[in-house]
């Protein structure tokens, strides 16, 4: 759906970008990940047309993006606000004007909005009468109020209570399943987890990690498995011989559960086929990471390259 | 409605529903015509009534000296202490020096400064007073004195009109205005592009918006908006003085037995002359204020009315445009109003040069600093519209094409810069911003 190629972005000396290249894809909620200053920003900027790039391009749907498209774009940034002497209805008209809704549609769509989030009373009222996250909730509307084909989140959930945040969070699954597509940048590794299908993650101006988050979670497993059994501990170990490595392990009773580490060229099965002598083996699953200590692995590697190496499809 | 017009009626509607934008509306030519009223009136009242002894030992002036109803005059031949002057009623004391025909020096002490209306019957009375006193002592008959007099008026005429008085400087006054109106406008909405430019960035709006329009329409669409916001002000202000005015001139016809109501120029003469009369004015001087009303009439029909309208818009506008786009592009580069300063001074002070060199135009619309500063567009706007008024503008239509260009030129180059500025600092936060910065941002691409 959105084809990013090659792009290159230089401030000055500093270089933004060096290189980037992604594909996300039609209907999907993408991540967008990165520490700050990785470029992320720039990046946004750039599907956004707010700035161009050096070199390379962004292809929309097949095509290089052209001013038009801007329409088809709904953007969140991360630096958001609203008119504070404005009154609510009266801007999120002018914003949704703006990308190119006519007045009758963009006040019928308002309306609808407003009633089913039950804010019609705020209409007329003035933005710096609104906290915060009435504000953001506003500003979230303005955003997807014209039905873009991709939607651009820039650390959507916050300033949002954890109610408002679920609101918030139902309602891009929504226009998810209704077939829009979703680029999400957020720290928040948590609803990566839960939202997103594919990410990709910029470090230091390239992408280090792209793909579908379930083969990237898998990659980054390292042969880890929880091994819950009865049975005497250090006989145990001793059984898992050279097949496995005991990390460590907690006793609760008489039920036990050990984090093992697979040797080079060992199985999971072996493991097990030289513990059941030893213990009665209750339950195995094997130890995925979460995003969290991806992103750490993956940035706090000093080369890049080698965390991204055979990644790209 | 495209988009750069949506900005623009935003920026318009926003500012126009504005109390400020009424209240200034009112307030505008209230103040004008009521400053103007509150000089005239003050000007003419007298600080209730003044009694003026007059000391006077050789006994000249006793008795001669015309009253009106507000100053009295007192005679006394001896001399009076300063604890007894303090002590008395009187509110100005005049020590008439016996000599005072050989040195025409008087003093004059007082309790409160008296207004100028006051001094100047003091004066005008104790000198004809003495005039004819000397006339006496030198036998003199006062009529051939009157004739010998000479009251020297000096017409000027400028060589390449023909048979036509010039009236230059009066011109050029009127010029001046017309400039500094200008002056005026590129400031007070200048600022306000500024501020609205600021206010976009501190908010955090102006992201969501550049994601739907470039910043350039933003931009543009912002001076735009604020212009036709001062362009409404300005018109509305002329409708309000109109009516004002034609109402403050009713209230003047009235006051003067509706003599005025006539348009015509001698019977007004003499209407005034009449109340000039009353307070004891000189002769003279009355003719001299009649004439002048006939200069303002011949200079008002002199003067190339349409041309220097049609003119002054386009001043108006290609100055408004140029600083505007200046102001736009600095309130992009800062993060708050206090860093505007560094860049404010490169800013302003080409137009205060402006200011004083149209001061100097209306006395020297010749000189070789008006004529450079009416072509270099940065002060162009205000210094041109001396020279407009006075035709001397129209006599190099040369120059004034090349200034108009050049102020076309001008504006497209600053905007196009002020938009380069723009599109960086808009998203640029917490950055302080040295002119090198912004020497870089022009060749950031786009």
């Amino acid at each position: 759906m959105l084809r990013i190629e090659n792009i290159v972005k230089r401030y000055g000396d500093h270089l933004a970008l060096d290189g980037v290249s992604m594909e996300v894809p039609q209907g999907k909620i993408f991540g967008l990940l990165g520490p700050n200053g990785a470029g992320k920003t720039t990046l946004i900027r750039i599907i956004t047309r707010i700035t161009g790039p050096d070199s390379g391009q962004v292809l929309l749907n097949g095509k290089p993006m052209t001013a038009a498209d801007v329409e088809l774009l709904g953007y969140l940034p991360e630096e958001r606000g609203l008119y504070k002497k404005m009154k609510v209805g009266e801007q999120a008209l002018y914003l949704a004007r703006l990308k190119g809704l006519s007045k009758q549609d963009a006040t019928a769509r308002l309306k609808e909005w407003f009633e089913r989030w039950e804010i019609a009373g705020w209409w007329n009222k003035k933005v710096e009468e609104l906290s915060k996250g009435m504000a953001q909730k506003v500003q979230f509307i303005t955003t997807v109020l014209h039905r873009p084909e991709l939607i651009i989140l820039d650390e959507p959930f916050s300033g949002f209570d954890p109610i408002n945040a679920e609101l918030i969070r139902s309602e891009i699954i929504r226009m998810s399943k209704e077939g829009t597509t979703v680029m999400l940048s957020t720290h928040n590794m948590g609803s990566v987890e839960e939202l997103c299908e594919e990410i990709a993650l910029i470090d230091r101006n390239h992408v280090v990690l792209h793909g579908p988050v379930k083969e990237i979670r898998k990659r980054f497993s390292n042969a880890t498995f929880r091994i819950d059994f009865t049975g005497n501990p250090v006989a145990f170990a001793d059984a898992l011989a050279f097949h496995g490595e005991l990390l460590d392990h907690q006793v609760d009773g008489t039920q036990c559960t050990a984090r093992v580490k697979l040797l080079h060229g060992a199985t999971l099965n072996q493991v097990l086929a030289a513990t059941l002598p030893a213990a009665q083996i209750t339950g195995v699953r094997e130890e995925v990471p979460g995003m969290h200590e991806i992103f750490i692995r993956a940035v706090s590697d000093k080369d890049p390259q080698s965390v991204s190496t055979g990644n790209t499809e | 409605m495209g988009k750069i017009q949506l900005i623009i009626w935003r920026e318009f509607i926003t500012r126009v529903r504005k109390p400020s934008f009424l209240i200034m509306t009112i307030l505008g030519p209230l103040l004008m015509v009521g400053g103007i009223a509150l000089v005239v009136f003050l000007g003419m009242q007298e600080g209730g009534i003044q009694n003026i002894v007059v000391v006077d030992k050789a006994q000249l002036l006793t008795n001669k000296l015309k009253e009106t109803d507000d100053l009295k005059f007192f005679y006394e031949k001896t001399e009076l202490s300063d604890s007894a002057f303090k002590a008395s009623p009187y509110t100005v004391m005049v020590d008439v020096n016996p000599l005072v025909l050989e040195n025409n020096t008087i003093q004059v002490f007082y309790k409160n400064l008296p207004s100028l209306n006051t001094q100047n019957h003091i004066t005008s009375q104790i000198e004809s007073v003495l005039e004819r006193e000397k006339l006496r002592v030198n036998n003199v008959d006062p009529d051939t004195y009157r004739r010998i007099k000479t009251a020297l008026k000096v017409q000027l005429f400028d060589i390449d009109k023909q048979g036509k008085r010039s009236y230059e400087q009066l011109k050029a006054g009127i010029g001046f205005a017309f400039g500094y109106l200008i002056f005026l406008f590129i400031f007070l909405y200048g600022v306000q592009v500024m501020r609205g430019v600021m206010e976009e960035k501190q908010n955090r709006v102006v992201e969501v918006l550049i994601s739907s329009v470039k910043p350039f329409q933003l931009m543009m669409g912002k001076i735009v908006g604020v212009a036709m916001v001062g362009l409404a002000q300005f018109l509305l202000w002329v409708a309000i003085s109109l009516i004002l005015g034609s109402f403050g001139m009713g209230l003047v016809k009235d006051s003067m037995g509706g003599a005025a109501l006539a348009k015509d120029v001698p019977q007004v003469t003499a209407q005034l002359q009449e109340q000039l009369d009353k307070q004891g004015v000189k002769l003279n001087e009355t003719a001299e204020t009649s004439e002048q009303l006939g200069v303002m009439l011949e200079v008002w029909d002199e003067l190339p009315v349409t041309w220097i309208l049609l003119l002054f818009l386009f001043y108006f506008l290609g100055g408004y445009l140029l600083y505007s786009s200046l102001f736009a592009a600095m309130g992009a580069a800062v993060d708050s109003e206090t860093d505007t300063q560094q860049f404010m001074l490169p800013v302003t002070v080409p137009m205060i040069i402006a200011i004083f060199i149209a001061q100097t135009a209306v006395y020297n619309p010749d000189g070789p600093a008006v004529f450079w500063c009416s072509i270099i567009p940065f002060t162009s706007p205000v210094v041109m519209m001396v020279r407009i008024a006075t035709g001397n503008a129209f006599s190099h239509p040369g120059e004034l094409a090349l200034s108009m260009a050049l102020l076309i030129g001008t504006f497209i180059f600053t905007t196009w810069l002020a938009g380069r500025i723009y599109r960086t600092g808009i998203l640029m936060y917490g950055k302080k911003v040295t002119w090198k910065e912004l020497g870089k941002w022009l060749f950031y691409k786009g």
